[in-house]
């Protein structure tokens, strides 16, 4: 059957394409102006108006605040959140998620709803604080990774994964002697890679933003987590440390190309990660998952 | 060799039931093992913050701690029922949440429809990947970006404004701007991601059912409205009740960061509040009775709007 375009149809598609583009545009635009703004030398900067496009990469603003100890130390203590943090997650997830995955398992279902339940309802946030302090994690980063070692949907998800995968592999590798361990490890994990991956990613995106948790729970600036800083230097103003650093800057940067090199310092990992993710969602691999 | 095994299992149990439940326990008492991490974090993490919301109930001192503080019953209750703030609060929480029903919930689903239109893949590819990219970024720099455009002092759009003869437009400070600020916010981050759901329901959608329609001589439109939309009518529903579970829940980590004391009148919300006057202020018990308030309401809307739905015959979301 030959589909034959009228021109209302054709009219739509076009609209469409544009509007589209328009909101591609849109959502890069903070982005492009931001980077180009931070790139751009002192000169072009001072003249004012829109800048989307640096004339001269003037590296300044970046220099100033990687030389930033207060700032870099900030980065360095996301870093090992985020590796330590991912890590947990994976481990207090799929330990879970695997002997939930299976049906046989007495008390299954008491579990799960437990589980569920948190979804709907909880504490708040003075009580969660309460126990957090009472652990004596209070300006640890511990306070940052514990609290939200499990994330139950994502163990609801990978719980669905698991259990998607054939019995016959699991009932052959018993065979073969494995026991509950051995078909975790040797079967069920390298079965999902796809998921895990995904999740890692997303948890690490996760800790890598982490912000109100360390403004709860941390009130020692030098473990601080890089969005605390950021925001400390773009919304509350100044700090101290990079009113610092700017007077002794050998070279002229004006403390909006300074705030603007750090978000772009803070961003760049994420948008190094993303190629990563979307490979992943691309196949939909997520919502595979949440359909079952 | 396997016929041997189920065998034996099977005799096992026909032998013994009194010890078949012994058995189901013992035997994987390995997946028992791995269980406990995870139900000591449920247990610790939100489990016993559920119960501490006793204290809402009591006059807590951190110095006499829980046992030693007294109780109060409802005083809290009655104090929050009664305090005008909290009704500014309720109405700022209220207020937001409805700007971004109608303004924000609706984004993603046009989206969605408008990209299942594109026939060029690449080009569909391509502003997918775009446009999922602010959901990855934090609201720190969300808010950062915020300012940096808008802001007063070296902002973008107020030194463009002042290039060209006008005045600067103080966006940040203005209780008018906040609630549009905010839900521009949450559009430009989030209704990209938001889509992900919808195409996936789209793409499931019988191309037969759309060469019928053009056969019965439907246009793009008619065919939007009588394929494309009943395909992701049950999405758009548990989305909503979802959503209607979550009416107090308005983005903290959002509004946090674009509060200041001349916004706050329009800002303030139930967390916000709960934040200010109980970790910063200490008053513990009574910005407990707030938060239980808050998840108790939470808790009795999901159950409500999943019978509604129920009702009306789509799946509930339990």
């Amino acid at each position: 059957m030959v589909y034959k375009p009228t021109l209302g149809s054709r009219l739509f598609d076009t609209a469409n394409v544009v509007l589209l583009i328009l909101c591609s545009l849109i959502t890069l635009f903070p982005f492009v102006y931001i980077l180009a703004t931070s790139l751009a030398p002192l000169s072009q900067v001072l003249r004012g108006g829109l800048i989307l496009w640096p004339e001269r990469l003037t590296w300044d603003a970046y220099h100033t605040i990687l030389t930033n100890r207060h700032f870099v130390g900030s980065l360095w203590i996301t870093v090992v959140i985020t590796l330590v943090g991912t890590f947990t997650n994976l481990l207090f997830t799929v330990f879970m998620a695997y002997p939930l995955a299976k049906k046989r398992l007495k008390g299954r279902s008491v579990i799960l709803f437990l589980v569920l339940f948190t979804m709907l309802f909880s504490g708040g946030m003075i009580p969660s604080y309460m126990v957090v302090k009472s652990l004596g994690l209070l300006n640890t980063i511990w306070s940052l990774i514990l609290p939200g070692a499990i994330s139950a949907f994502n163990l609801i998800i990978l719980k669905n994964f698991f259990q998607a995968i054939p019995e016959e592999l699991e009932e052959s590798a018993r065979i073969d002697g494995c026991k509950n361990m051995g078909v975790l490890f040797r079967i069920v994990l390298p079965l999902s890679m796809p998921a895990l991956a995904t999740f890692t990613l997303f948890y690490a995106v996760g800790h890598w933003n982490s912000f109100f948790s360390a403004v709860m729970y941390i009130t020692k600036s030098e473990l601080w987590p890089i969005q605390v800083v950021l925001r400390q230097m773009i919304i509350e103003g100044s700090t101290q440390e990079y009113q610092e650093a700017l007077s002794s800057a050998e070279i002229q940067v004006l403390p909006a190309t300074i705030k603007m090199a750090a978000i772009v310092v803070a961003t760049v990992p994420i948008l190094c990660v993303y190629p990563f993710l979307q490979k992943h969602f691309a196949k939909g691999v997520l919502l595979g998952s949440v359909k079952g | 060799m396997k016929e041997h095994a189920v065998k034996s299992q099977k005799m096992s149990s026909a032998l013994k039931p009194a010890h078949r439940t012994w058995r189901g326990w013992l035997m994987d008492w390995d997946l028992y093992l791995l269980l406990l991490p995870g139900l000591l974090f449920f247990l610790v993490f939100k489990y016993v913050p559920m119960w501490g919301v006793i204290i809402a109930f009591m006059d807590y001192s951190p110095f006499r701690g829980i046992l030693g503080s007294e109780w109060v019953g409802f005083k809290h209750f009655v104090t929050l029922f009664t305090y005008d703030q909290f009704w500014r609060i309720f109405r700022n929480t209220i207020v937001i949440s409805f700007y971004n029903l109608v303004f924000f919930f609706p984004a993603p689903i046009v989206l969605s429809l408008l990209l299942n239109e594109i026939r060029k893949q690449v080009f569909k590819r391509f502003v997918q990947t775009v446009i999922y990219v602010p959901h990855f970024v934090s609201w720190v720099v969300v808010a950062g970006m915020t300012y940096l455009m808008l802001g007063t002092q070296g902002g973008l759009v107020n030194e463009l404004i002042k290039a060209g003869g006008g005045e600067a437009v103080p966006f940040l400070t203005t209780p008018e701007w906040f609630r549009g600020l905010i839900v521009s916010q949450s559009i430009w981050k989030e209704t990209g991601w938001g889509t992900i759901i919808f195409l996936a329901a789209l793409s499931g959608v019988d191309p037969q059912l759309y060469e019928a329609a053009i056969v019965d001589g439907a246009g793009r439109w008619r065919q939007m409205w009588h394929v494309t939309l009943p395909a992701i009518r049950s999405t758009i529903f548990i989305l909503l009740i979802l959503r209607l579970g979550h009416v107090l829940d308005v983005g903290f980590e959002q509004i946090f960061l674009m509060l200041n004391s001349t916004v706050n009148e329009v800002g303030d919300v139930f967390e916000t509040y709960v934040y200010r006057e109980g970790l910063v202020g200490g008053k513990f018990s009574y910005t407990t009775a707030v938060g239980l308030f808050k998840s108790a309401i939470g808790l009795i809307m999901v159950v409500l709007a999943n019978w509604i739905a129920k009702k009306f015959g789509e799946e509930g979301v339990y």
